[in-house]
């Protein structure tokens, strides 16, 4: 049986993320062997100067992806949570692209299939290239309650912050 | 070839007719990409004493060799080259952000523009498939609004737009073209020039692969970069950012205030880069495939302006801070925020209002000229208003100072020519020349007009490297040493905030280059491209008739008014004498006659002989 404390994925700080694409250039020169963000991925969306995030699969439990394939060509690996794209059976439909609310499948340009995050890891980190490679340490390979926990820690470090410079201020 | 798209397109705004040709090898390894094979380009196809905003005039787009590779900063590059409408020479920009990735996926080192559309239109690149379309529905749109809804009606958030403001249209000789929100081809008037062909923006998108030639070589080599990054030769543009520069140049008098009437700003602390972080700066955002970051998105908390947000860098802070006598942030920051909105130069655009303010504060212009604004040193709504009157060219004054400084003066008459402060039609950037000796030279010989980014001569001056309240022998060479590494990072398209990680200089930028291209190149075949691409664009301002001796010069001001501020710099002012002294020194360590014309043996030296009939002309008294 496999614990959602065993499964990772690629998530992105809000506060740290500020759109610069690097993550983009690495997962396709790691995956692909050229400089394509449109065979990325991991997409980082600049909606504005203030408004960056880069957005990947998160290895969703019960994924509507897997779900909504009418030919069976996605699957996700028990171990890892990672969604396997059988080339041969995706004829490129997109209609996973729809079933997913994070838009992290994408259409390769030239195979026409779907493609998704690999949680490409080396041996040297442990962590795909990604993350590897974000300059301002916005992304991080985390489980479920590795993410939850880090919120909580924030969470109560501001309330006591917050308490703190209320007494200062008195 | 590696890394080069291989082709160059050309488009023709009058008949619509779209041709491609290829990139030899030859022209990518001698001009390497930029802005040197924008010159070349631009050499090549304009015809003598055409106008800057004769539809002849080629608006030239150029990426880099390592545009659209990960390389950090040269990765996300692009230039604009065409005929300066605020020079008659040179003019060129670069910018970074988004644009020029998407440019050379869609397989392009250059893209000619020619020509003038019938009616205001704009340029569709999609791959392969270029369209010329209409942009009526634009007019006078903001940049950002422009950017917006070409990206909404051609359907993709991900396709890049350069585009124009109102100002561009109305063919300001300082507007600018801005691409990625405040991302500006700033200085030259590159903007001008393309609203002068009816051209409201330039629209890409580009889905093929870049490829390097060697790709573990060139993975190692940007992990390398990246880590320095983090390090200290980038800490400033990470920290309090280019803003830093207010405090330090305030201490040394070099802090250009009221039109260059003081050298100190009293009012310096409220405009501080410690101050704008404190109190302004929300976040730090970067470009494309860049591990540095430095654009401080500044937002004003309160006040008339509240939530006006831009990003602010030292030299529009300075020139609508300190240089019109404002020591409002707000104000400043709402400043920059509407000069991106119309496109303009927001160096040029500072200098143009203290112009003004000078004029004013001297009779020269009156009340009733301004239309009643009191444009009074200090005046921060003046500003505000002034620039929405220059934006869109309204009433007598708003019109003539979007001619720029140099034909505003001329325009004005009198005593204007006084308070211009300009080089070649350029204005000055953020430096007193009169106290930073080295850069007053090094600007004065710049082949676009004054400009700090031509040679970084303020460098020696402001690292205490020179006696900088003088003009000697020596600083010649300095300037022509520094040159050729500027012109080359212009070309590779290199982000001059990252110049310190090159910490190998010349063999850390041709390792990069060959890495890319797989074009073998050596220091020194390098070195000699940068003094290739300064030649040639002198040659270029020589074929225009701007580019001899009495071409470098100084402002009146700069060599007229010494320093009243008390301190080290009192008194110091340049004079014609040293200044000639240093000209003389500049050409001779260039290889040029004493009238500042390269030989022909220079040129045969260079590979530049096929221009050696422009010399000839020069020399006989033509030019």
């Amino acid at each position: 049986m496999v614990r959602p404390q065993d499964r990772k994925f690629v998530t992105a700080d809000p506060e740290k993320c500020i759109g610069c694409c690097v993550c983009e250039y690495a997962c396709s020169m790691v995956n692909e062997k050229t400089f394509n963000p449109n065979k990325s991925r991991i997409r980082a969306m600049r909606m504005g100067p203030l408004v960056n995030l880069a957005i990947t699969c998160r290895h969703c439990e019960d994924p509507a992806c897997v779900a909504a394939c009418p030919r069976d060509a996605l699957k996700q690996e028990e171990n890892t949570g990672i969604i396997r794209v059988d080339e041969s059976a995706c004829n490129g439909c997109g209609w996973c692209i729809s079933a997913c609310q994070f838009g992290a499948m994408n259409m390769h340009p030239e195979k026409k299939v779907v493609f998704t995050c690999n949680s490409c890891t080396d041996n040297e980190t442990k962590e795909p290239q990604c993350v590897k490679w974000c300059p301002e340490e916005a992304l991080t390979y985390v489980t479920a309650e590795t993410l939850a926990q880090k919120y909580r820690q924030k969470a109560v470090k501001n309330l006591f912050q917050t308490a703190e410079e209320a007494k200062k201020s008195k | 070839m590696f890394a080069y798209a291989g082709k160059i397109l050309h488009v023709n705004l009058t008949t619509g007719e779209t041709k491609t040709e290829p990139l030899t090898e030859d022209m990518a390894k001698s001009y390497i990409g930029g802005i040197g094979l924008g010159i070349r380009l631009l050499m090549d196809n304009s015809k003598p004493g055409t106008d800057a905003y004769d539809p002849d005039n080629p608006l030239i787009y150029c990426t880099g060799p390592l545009s659209g590779t990960m390389g950090p900063t040269a990765g996300n590059g692009y230039a604009v080259v065409s005929k300066s409408p605020s020079t008659g020479g040179v003019g060129e920009a670069k910018a970074h952000g988004f644009f020029g990735p998407d440019l050379k996926r869609a397989g392009y080192d250059a893209v000619v523009i020619k020509g003038k559309a019938p009616k205001l239109s704009y340029l569709w690149i999609d791959d392969d498939k270029v369209e010329i379309r209409n942009a009526e529905h634009l007019k006078y749109a903001t940049v950002n609004d422009t950017d917006k809804r070409i990206r909404d009606e051609l359907g993709d958030f991900y396709i890049r737009v350069s585009a124009i403001g109102e100002a561009g249209e109305k063919l300001c000789r300082f507007a600018a073209i801005i691409n990625d929100e405040f991302r500006a081809i700033g200085r030259s008037g590159m903007g001008g020039v393309m609203g002068s062909k009816n051209l409201k923006a330039v629209a890409v998108r580009g889905t093929k692969d870049v490829n390097v030639a060697n790709l573990d070589g060139f993975k190692e080599y940007i992990k390398m970069i990246h880590e320095r990054m983090k390090g200290p030769a980038t800490k400033k543009y990470k920290t309090l950012g280019t803003p830093e520069n207010v405090l330090v140049l305030n201490s040394l008098s070099a802090l250009a205030t009221r039109n260059w009437t003081n050298a100190t700003f009293e009012g310096a602390d409220k405009v501080s880069g410690e101050y704008l972080n404190e109190h302004y700066v929300k976040k730090i955002v970067g470009c494309a495939t860049c591990g540095m970051r430095c654009d401080h998105i500044a937002v004003v908390p309160e006040g008339p302006y509240k939530g006006s947000t831009s990003r602010l860098e030292f030299e529009c802070l300075w020139s609508m801070g300190p240089l019109c006598g404002i020591d409002r942030l707000d104000a400043i920051i709402e400043a920059m925020r509407i000069v991106n909105e119309y496109g303009m130069d927001g160096i040029s655009i500072g200098v143009v209002v203290a112009f003004a303010m000078d004029c004013y504060e001297h009779g020269v212009i009156t009340k009733e000229q301004t239309d009643g604004i009191d444009l009074r040193f200090g005046n921060a709504e003046a500003l505000i208003a002034i620039i929405h009157k220059i934006g869109k060219r309204e009433g007598w004054l708003g019109n003539i100072l979007a001619e720029g400084v140099a034909k505003a003066a001329e325009l004005i008459g009198g005593d204007a020519y006084k308070y211009a402060c300009h080089i070649k039609g350029l204005e000055l950037p953020g430096y007193d020349l009169r106290t930073l000796k080295t850069a007053a030279l090094g600007f004065s010989v710049s082949f676009r007009g004054a400009c700090h980014l031509r040679n970084g001569a303020y460098s020696p001056d402001v690292k205490g490297k020179v006696n900088r309240f003088k003009i000697e022998k020596g600083r010649g060479k300095m300037i022509t040493d520094e040159s050729l590494m500027y012109n080359i990072i212009d070309s590779l398209i290199v982000c001059k905030f990252s110049r310190g990680t090159y910490y190998d200089g010349w063999k850390d930028l041709t390792n990069y280059y060959t890495l890319a291209t797989g074009i073998p190149i050596t220091p020194e075949e390098m070195m000699k491209s940068g003094d290739r691409i300064e030649n040639l664009a002198r040659l270029f301002n020589i074929r225009e008739g701007k580019g001899t001796r009495k071409y470098d010069t100084l402002p009146w001001k700069i060599k007229n008014t010494p320093v009243p501020d008390e301190g080290p710099a009192k008194g110091v002012v340049v004079s014609e004498e040293e200044f000639q002294i240093g000209l003389d020194d500049y050409y001779a360590s260039r290889g040029w006659t004493a009238d500042g014309v390269p030989t022909i043996e220079r040129l045969n030296a260079l590979g530049l002989g096929d221009l050696a009939p422009i010399v000839q002309k020069a020399t006989n008294g033509g030019a």
